[in-house]
């Protein structure tokens, strides 16, 4: 008979019946709406077992590779583990290096006491000892050592000013997570990727695409980052020499106001985009950093003709303050400096 | 009345192509719907996933698929754009890349027509009349 364990209890299936029903029918609390496999506000992820085809119909990529399915479209044949969408671990780390990238931006170097699986783009949530916490984007690649996050200093910035300027290698923190579904999945090699992100929305590229050489993606590997001036380009000569070593990578530095110079780009970061690359239909994008941009790009590269299930954003946004001053932690999931 | 447009919804949802039909229009049907500027100011500040899958949700339910849509919930959820100015000139042109989203898809003629006028049933709660 098929069964399914949610929060430590096992659930036994009538013949034919979803989970969504089973679970349901024993008064677990699963957020659900249409019912029809359609609205997707059912999604639940398989932590173990065999999660069948029909029941992730729809859904991204990145969703299948972690798990994800659509918990009233599932039948299972045996037994199968599952979690709500929000499950989340932790893991406490210490701080191996701090490194200037540029005046605004610090390379952080953690060393997890712990297994800490992720895939390269994703993001975690860094919490201070005191509880202080932002989302970070990871620019390392799962077999590397340490982990690394971009961070950028924010004026007034909790977090970004205390590893600026205070938090030193060896100090201990704790990460939350990771999220996120801008990563790399193998399987279309030749599929041209669009990599765009402004400011440090370069940390999880720089993974991507890293990661997607790696595993011997052969179709072009187009890679812009914006930045409104020169002085928010970053790892330039890093990417440059990544370029020079696989041909299909297109590294393209894209600033919005400067003089012409060789190599970087004049002008808004979409109509470079466009001109660059004028018919991305079929293709895979991923976009990480300004949430308007972000949010606009994935507008016109669906107009232009990507499948919303190819096109990946990870909009950074901006920590929320605290309902009065004083209180010293907030909440929010994501950081500008991320 | 009612009870004779459910029985035959379920089988139309049947002929046009069930569930993997569905996800092939809504894109299409989106795509459409976001690039006619009638219509796509309606749309500038949702989440356009969410909004894929609700277009989904639509489609399936004028297809007379499964789902739990209600005329209750069509005023609810229609009621701030009936604020915003929506009217039956921005319902037509919906209805109209609804149509022509069916046709390129090679869905038989009576049978969009049939699914238009599931689709017109819903007008009067769309615009909250």
């Amino acid at each position: 008979m098929a069964r399914v364990k949610h929060e430590g209890q096992w659930y036994g299936l009538d013949e034919g019946e979803s989970v969504l029903d089973g679970l349901l029918r024993r008064g677990v609390a699963v957020p659900h709406s249409c019912r029809a496999g359609a609205c997707q506000s059912c999604l639940m992820r398989a932590e173990r077992g065999e999660v069948p085809a029909k029941a992730q119909v729809g859904l991204k990529e990145t969703l299948k590779a972690r798990g994800y399915f659509l918990a009233c479209a599932c039948q299972p044949d045996s037994e199968l583990e599952v979690a709500g969408a929000g499950a989340d671990l932790r893991v406490s780390a210490r701080i191996a290096s701090l490194e200037r990238l540029s005046d605004s931006v610090l390379r952080v170097r953690l060393r997890p006491e712990g297994r800490f699986e992720y895939r390269a783009g994703q993001y975690v949530s860094l919490l201070r000892a005191d509880g202080l916490a932002r989302s970070y984007s990871l620019a390392s690649q799962p077999h590397e050592d340490l982990l690394e996050l971009h961070v950028r200093r924010i004026s007034g910035g909790l977090m970004s000013g205390w590893l600026f300027d205070e938090a030193g290698p060896g100090e201990p923190v704790v990460l939350q997570g990771p999220a996120g579904d801008c990563f790399y999945v193998p399987g279309r090699p030749e599929q041209p990727l669009l990599l765009a992100g402004t400011g440090t929305g370069l940390a999880p590229l720089y993974g991507i695409a890293r990661d997607a050489l790696a595993q011997g993606h052969t179709g072009p590997i187009w890679l812009f980052h914006g930045a409104v001036d020169a002085s928010g380009l970053y790892l330039v000569d890093e990417l440059r020499a990544l370029q020079s070593q696989y041909p299909q990578l297109q590294y393209r530095p894209c600033v919005l106001k400067g003089q012409e110079r060789v190599g970087v780009w004049v002008g808004a970061l979409d109509a470079l985009i466009k001109e660059a690359c004028p018919r991305p239909a079929g293709w895979r994008a991923l976009l990480c950093g300004n949430p308007d941009l972000v949010l606009s790009l994935r507008k016109k590269l669906f107009l232009a003709g990507l499948s919303l299930k190819e096109i990946h954003a990870d909009a950074f946004l901006p920590s929320t303050p605290p309902p009065q001053a004083g209180t010293g932690v907030t909440t929010s999931a994501s950081d500008t400096s991320r | 009345m009612k009870g004779n447009v459910a029985e035959n919804q379920s089988s139309l949802y049947e002929q046009i192509g069930g569930e993997p039909a569905m996800s092939a229009a809504v894109e299409l049907f989106y795509r459409k719907v976001l690039s006619d500027e009638r219509i796509s100011r309606f749309f500038e500040d949702v989440d356009m996933e969410r909004q894929a899958a609700k277009q989904k949700a639509f489609l399936t339910m004028v297809c007379g698929g499964p789902s739990a849509y209600s005329g209750k919930d069509m005023r609810k959820g229609h009621a701030h754009l009936v604020k915003q100015g929506l009217n039956d000139t921005h319902f037509n042109a919906v209805a109209e890349h609804l149509g022509a989203t069916l046709t390129e898809l090679g869905v038989p003629t009576p049978l969009v027509e049939q699914v238009l006028k599931i689709a017109e049933s819903a007008r009067a709660d769309v615009l909250n009349r």
